[in-house]
């Protein structure tokens, strides 16, 4: 039994990242995620890593790159507006394949928008964000105790693949406080015999670039690229199920809305409707070849997909469901969280349309 | 070795055999081979890790024969701040021209200067983008042509030509400016000794070391190598004077 504390979502991610051998951590402050630099800066000097405040989140995610490349586990965080600047980084350290973690403590948008949760940056999450073919693993955790996990599991999986892996959170697991299980820390040890840590005579120079300006070379990269997205595909899908096995009416959702959206099954429930709850907790990969088997059961009538947005997660759903079912959509915006009472009269009245 | 020869001059071995794709007469050559040798002569290839730019010195990695990565356009002193944070007993640069690190990567040079990252910039500034075939750099003179600005810099559109030297000078977290020229052999034995200088002072861990060189561009320009000389005496270094401006103990 690991150690048992009260913390804040932010505070716990910090506190993984700590646990998880982080050796270098670069960020700049925005709500509602600042509470995980502010905890870093000041658990500093008990710990091993090293701490910039940067001018920027375009420096920051460079930092990043460059902390990275040579050797070092990473990490940024940040929240919508400042995801965005990231976006030209992260492209180049996808395509310089470098293993880091990024955290969005996504807030609503777009613009400035507001500070309270969002999920309005799913597209840019999962379907690139940056320029170029690249993916990125995205881990979406839904309470304080999985933004321990997912973080530690996030340094493994960066590791493990060489590619950035996002922490796609939200302004209200960032913001609220929970019993946490604290794992050990865990012994670190870097192999990464591509890192710039100095050429030393018995090896050729290291170089870390996302630059082939021949055409075949670039193509030669892209196809190395899609095949590791592709291991990624087969072997990292996550999700979590609720009452999912006799279930007619099946809800998707992550995140925040995701502990909202077992709430609305139980009450379902209670009146009778044989109501489920599908998690993805990677939003990519997708778990869309799971979905695809509960749209082909028989007892399953329709999918709702529930989201702090004006629908985006849906489209994955509908290309996984494929038209088998049909797939409808409930969504709020500007930081608003859906409750159960309202999705369940939607749910009702489409369910009694069908 | 050819019998009853002796060699008396050859590159330095930190410098790989690949050909160079610079311009005739381009400095940035010159530039790679003096600090290459340096980092021979010290014995310091096994510890160095370098940054490249975007700009045309973005395959600077194809010839110095050191651990390198390659930077985002602008974001060289991020990424080399890094790695020095991570790698504290490594000598670590960055190699930028004058759009890349007194444009678009302005704030990453200033805030890396002031919290005084022992790095060393080397700053090539000719006067214009070079790669992207010739248009205006903030570092271009007043009254100078080039593709975006074809009837000759004008102020009042778009500001003097920044001197970043004398910019991050002033700064607490800088240790060491200087502003060298490659336009005469004597310049780059001079250029040779200022980075020298900037190596040792790293070494010493106290602050920013940040060296200019005033370059040129043949092809930007359109001229020859040696126009673009003459104009480096009679246009570039008068505006963008010589010299060591900071050291320290001094
Ligand atoms: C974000 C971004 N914007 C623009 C460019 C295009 N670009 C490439 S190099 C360059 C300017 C390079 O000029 P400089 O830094 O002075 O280097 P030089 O080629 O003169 O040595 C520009 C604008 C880019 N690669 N990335
Ligand atoms: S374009 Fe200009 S800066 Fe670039 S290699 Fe040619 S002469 Fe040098
Ligand atoms: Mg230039």
């Amino acid at each position: 039994m690991g150690e048992i504390r009260f913390m804040k979502g932010n505070e716990a991610l910090a506190e993984a990242a700590i646990r998880a051998g982080m050796q270098g951590y670069f960020g700049y402050p925005i709500t509602p995620q600042s509470e995980v630099i502010e905890y870093l800066a000041a658990e500093e000097p008990n710990h091993d890593y090293t701490l910039i405040q940067a001018e920027s989140e375009v420096a920051s995610i460079n930092m990043v790159y460059g902390g990275a490349a040579a050797g070092a586990r990473v990490m940024t965080t940040t929240s919508s507006p400042g995801y965005s600047l990231m976006q030209e980084g992260v492209s180049y350290i996808a395509c310089a394949e470098l293993p880091c973690v990024v955290a969005n403590v996504a807030r609503g948008g777009p613009g400035l928008g507001t500070i309270q949760a969002g999920q309005g940056d799913y597209f840019q999450a999962v379907k690139g964000g940056g320029h170029g073919d690249y993916r990125q693993i995205v881990l979406a955790p839904n309470s304080v105790q999985e933004m321990v996990d997912l973080t530690i599991l996030a340094f493994d999986l960066a590791d493990k693949y060489r590619t950035p892996v996002l922490i796609l959170s939200d302004g209200a697991i960032g913001q609220m406080m929970e019993k946490v299980e604290l794992p050990e820390p865990i012994p670190y040890k870097p192999d990464k015999p591509w890192a710039t840590t100095g050429k030393t005579h018995d090896r050729e120079r290291n170089i870390i670039t996302s630059l082939y300006i021949q055409s075949d070379d670039m193509e030669k990269k892209n196809i190395h690229l899609q095949r590791k997205f592709k291991k990624i595909e087969e072997n990292e899908v996550r999700y979590e199920e609720y009452m999912i096995e006799d279930a007619e009416l099946i809800i998707t959702a992550y995140g925040v809305t995701s502990r909202t959206s077992k709430k609305i099954v139980d009450l379902a429930r209670e009146s009778g409707i044989k109501m489920g709850l599908h998690r993805p907790i990677t939003l990519w990969p997708f778990p869309a070849d799971r979905i695809s088997e509960l749209a082909n059961k028989n007892k399953v009538k329709a999918f709702f997909s529930i989201e702090m947005s004006a629908g985006q997660m849906v489209e994955d759903v509908k290309l996984s469901v494929n038209g088998v079912k049909p797939t409808f959509f409930y969504g709020r915006t500007g930081g608003i969280i859906p409750t159960p009472e309202e999705v369940i009269d939607f749910i009702q009245k489409k369910a009694g349309e069908l | 070795m050819r019998e009853g020869y002796e060699v008396i001059y050859q590159k330095p071995k930190t410098l790989t055999d690949n050909k160079m794709h610079y311009c005739p007469g381009c400095i940035h050559g010159t530039m790679h081979k003096i600090f290459m040798e340096l980092i021979e002569e010290m014995d310091l290839q096994e510890k160095t890790v370098g940054v490249c730019p975007v700009g045309c010195s973005v395959f600077a990695y194809d010839y110095m024969d050191v651990d390198m990565q390659e930077a985002a356009h602008g974001r060289a002193a991020a990424v080399a701040t890094a790695i020095k944070r991570m790698l504290p007993d490594r000598i670590v640069f960055s190699y930028q021209g004058d759009g890349d690190l007194a444009a678009i990567g302005t704030a990453e040079t200033l805030h890396a200067c002031n919290r005084g990252e022992n790095f060393l910039f080397i700053f090539i500034n000719n006067g214009i983008y070079g790669m992207t075939g010739g248009q205006m750099a903030p570092t271009t003179l007043e009254g100078q042509k080039t593709t975006t600005s074809p009837f000759g810099r004008d102020k009042k559109n778009s500001g003097s030509p920044l001197k970043m030297t004398e910019m991050v000078t002033p700064l607490d977290g800088v240790a060491f400016t200087a502003r060298v020229s490659g336009n005469t052999p004597a310049n780059v034995r001079k250029a040779k000794r200022v980075f020298k200088k900037a190596l040792e002072i790293q070494q010493q861990n106290i602050g920013t070391q940040f060296v200019e060189v005033v370059s040129n561009c043949p092809s930007g320009w359109k001229c020859t190598p040696v126009e673009s000389m003459e104009w480096i005496v009679e246009k570039a270094i008068p505006y963008y004077p010589l010299g060591i401006f900071k050291e320290p103990g001094k």
